[in-house]
């Protein structure tokens, strides 16, 4: 089912785990010895879509939504319950080495560098594993040590970096034998702001260069908007939004803000929507979107406006809203 | 004040021929993981030498008492003398830490802290790996144990009568008796994809593999049907085989077919090793890690 500029085909995906549960206390804990109860979970609930060879599309959703559980079926790690996937014309769970030659799994919290030697020690290794020529690995190396920042850093024990320096590290080291697929789980977390900055120039680099295929989960909306033009938004398991970042905001907002400079001392706007803020003589409101431009024409009617900007809520609000909306799948 | 910001040197180039050249695929790999073990032991000289020490306390104490027993009864037992005990108890340092693999403790952290994932998502078994970083370990550990060895044999007075060929069956033996507790701790190790914690069943294996390898009292020195149990089991292939082949008096025959029985259960582990990961790896992946 691939075609040519297909990198990733996912097709009614579903996973189920089988979850022990029990009490708090030691009689529930007495208990569960003799009879353990067990509960299905629906982890992922039948998903579908594609993504095109070079794209690179952001996974949004809250804690438990079923992001990370599709990412590590799509890289291998996980068994599909049903459903099925195509990475680069593998089936991911076969996990052939032929296959996993091809891709990277960064996730936040799993280190692949040896803690106790430099990070350019288990570069070496990643050489090795992945049977990169050494001509060829010098100067992908050097190219992602330059690109990263990280000259001094892959010199010292990777226990003495930083939380920052140590996840550039390992981005480095997961991306040396240049793979054509990206799996990102929240490649940002934990990190400075600068060093957000960084890592998401970096990853844009990479796609850009190197044509790469990029999916990538994060909590940080900047991220997301930094790197993705399309976004997939799942929640409970299943597919709420899969579209372009722009277009979630035009069909999901349902409010904008207004905010007009109006002279030295603002005067009571509660008259034309919820005011948000007063400073000085810069008043913000927000009203329903539909109503946006008849609320502007009687404030500029009515009152002595030097400036009137209207905005959209960020998208973390968009897609609070969504989730707690409820929105069906469009 | 600002702090000039200072450009990092370009990376070292290794010198002289290609690596790739001469060494590629496994052996490569094998060759680079043990480059790396040498160099994290190295960082640790001082624990280095406090594990040696720890690991030599347990054969002196042994030796110590066999060598009274041997006086008391005038000068041998069972007609192992006081510097037969010797030679083997200092040969036991050097089998021992041939004898330390990964761990079923290592996977249950390995599992726990989702470090097999990271090794999941890369084109090479994960045995190859800890047979590779173990066997780089041997490296600083043997260069380590020289000094000790040298020392236990000024005190303890050893009786060596070594041929060149068992000394030769001994250096292929110790790598056998490496392997052979490589597979069967890792099998053991891999009742954690069911279990999560499987330190309980290795403190079983652990005391049957003390009294029936040859590591807590020679073999010869054990009840007869204790020596039949022991020889259809794997653990004397692990230990007391390699030790006997050095310090003790195999005959030609005792020594290949010793060398044989190591090829068949290092054959069996590695069977075994392949079916259990294969099923625990589907488990594993079926319920996450």
């Amino acid at each position: 089912m691939t075609q040519a500029s297909t990198a990733v085909q996912v097709a009614g995906l579903r996973k189920a785990f089988r979850v022990a549960e029990r009490e708090a206390g030691l009689r529930a804990s007495v208990r569960s010895l003799v009879r353990r109860q067990y509960r299905d979970v629906l982890a992922v609930a039948g998903i579908s879509f594609t993504v095109a060879a070079g794209e690179v599309v952001g996974f949004l959703g809250p804690n438990g939504a079923g992001k990370t559980t599709t990412l590590k079926m799509l890289s291998g790690l996980l068994f599909p319950t049903g459903g099925e996937v195509l990475v680069l014309g593998h089936l991911p769970s076969r996990r052939e080495h032929a296959y996993l030659r091809r891709i990277t799994l960064v996730m936040g919290n799993r280190n692949q560098l040896q803690w106790d030697i430099p990070a350019l020690d288990s570069f070496e290794m990643s050489r090795a594993i992945y049977r990169i020529p050494s001509a060829e690995f010098r100067r992908i190396r050097d190219e992602l040590v330059e690109l990263l920042e990280i000259g001094d850093q892959v010199r010292k024990p990777v226990r003495t970096l930083s939380l920052g320096e140590r996840m550039k590290a390992e981005v480095a080291g997961a991306l040396l034998h240049r793979p054509e697929v990206l799996f990102l789980d929240e490649p940002t977390i934990g990190l400075d702001v600068t060093m957000q900055k960084r890592l998401r120039a970096f990853l844009a680099e990479y796609n850009r260069r190197y044509a790469a295929t990029i999916l990538l989960t994060s909590h940080y909306m900047a991220d997301v908007e930094a790197l993705c033009k399309r976004v997939v938004v799942i929640d409970a398991g299943a597919i709420r939004y899969d579209g372009g970042l722009r277009e979630l905001s035009t069909r999901y907002t349902r409010q904008q803000t207004l905010t007009v400079a109006v002279g030295e001392s603002a005067p009571d706007l509660s008259g034309y929507g919820e005011v948000l803020s007063t400073d000085g003589g810069r008043v913000s409101i927000r009203v329903a979107k539909a109503e946006t431009s008849q609320v502007a024409a009687r404030l500029l009617r009515d009152h002595a406006i030097t400036d009137l900007t209207i905005t959209d809520p960020p998208v973390e609000d968009v897609i609070e809203h969504l989730f707690a909306a409820g929105t069906p799948a469009p | 004040m600002t702090v000039p910001a200072r450009r990092p040197p370009p990376l070292r180039r290794r010198r002289g021929p290609d690596r790739d050249r001469r060494l590629t695929g496994l052996p490569g790999f094998y060759l680079t993981v043990m480059r790396t073990a040498v160099a994290v032991q190295f960082q640790y000289r001082t624990a280095n030498y406090a594990y040696m020490i720890g690991m030599v306390v347990e054969p002196v104490i042994y030796l110590v008492v066999w060598a009274r027993v041997a006086g008391a009864q005038g000068g041998a037992v069972d007609g192992i003398t006081a510097g037969k005990f010797a030679a083997y108890y200092i040969v036991w340092t050097l089998v021992r830490n041939m004898n330390i693999v990964f761990t079923p403790f290592g996977w249950e952290e390995r599992i726990r802290q989702g470090r097999l994932s990271a090794m999941l998502v890369r084109p090479v078994h994960p045995i190859h790996y800890d047979l590779a970083y173990f066997a780089g370990w041997k490296v600083v550990v043997v260069l380590l144990w020289l000094p000790i060895a040298a020392v236990l044999t000024l005190i303890f007075r050893p009786t060596f009568d070594v041929s060149a060929l068992e000394v030769l069956v001994f250096l292929v033996a110790i790598w056998g008796a490496y392997l052979i507790r490589s597979m069967l701790l890792w099998v053991l190790g891999m009742v954690t994809f069911w279990t999560t914690r499987v330190s309980a069943l290795y403190d079983i294996y652990f005391t049957a593999e003390l009294l029936l390898s040859g590591r807590l009292v020679p073999l010869a020195l054990l009840p007869a049907w204790a020596v039949t149990v022991a020889d259809v089991l794997p653990f004397k292939y692990s230990f007391g085989y390699p030790i006997e082949v050095l310090a003790g008096d195999l005959s030609t025959r005792e020594l290949l077919t010793g060398l044989a029985a190591q090829a068949g259960w290092i054959a069996a582990g590695a069977l075994l090793v392949a079916a259990v990961w294969r099923v625990g790896v589907r488990r594993y992946s079926a319920v996450g890690g």
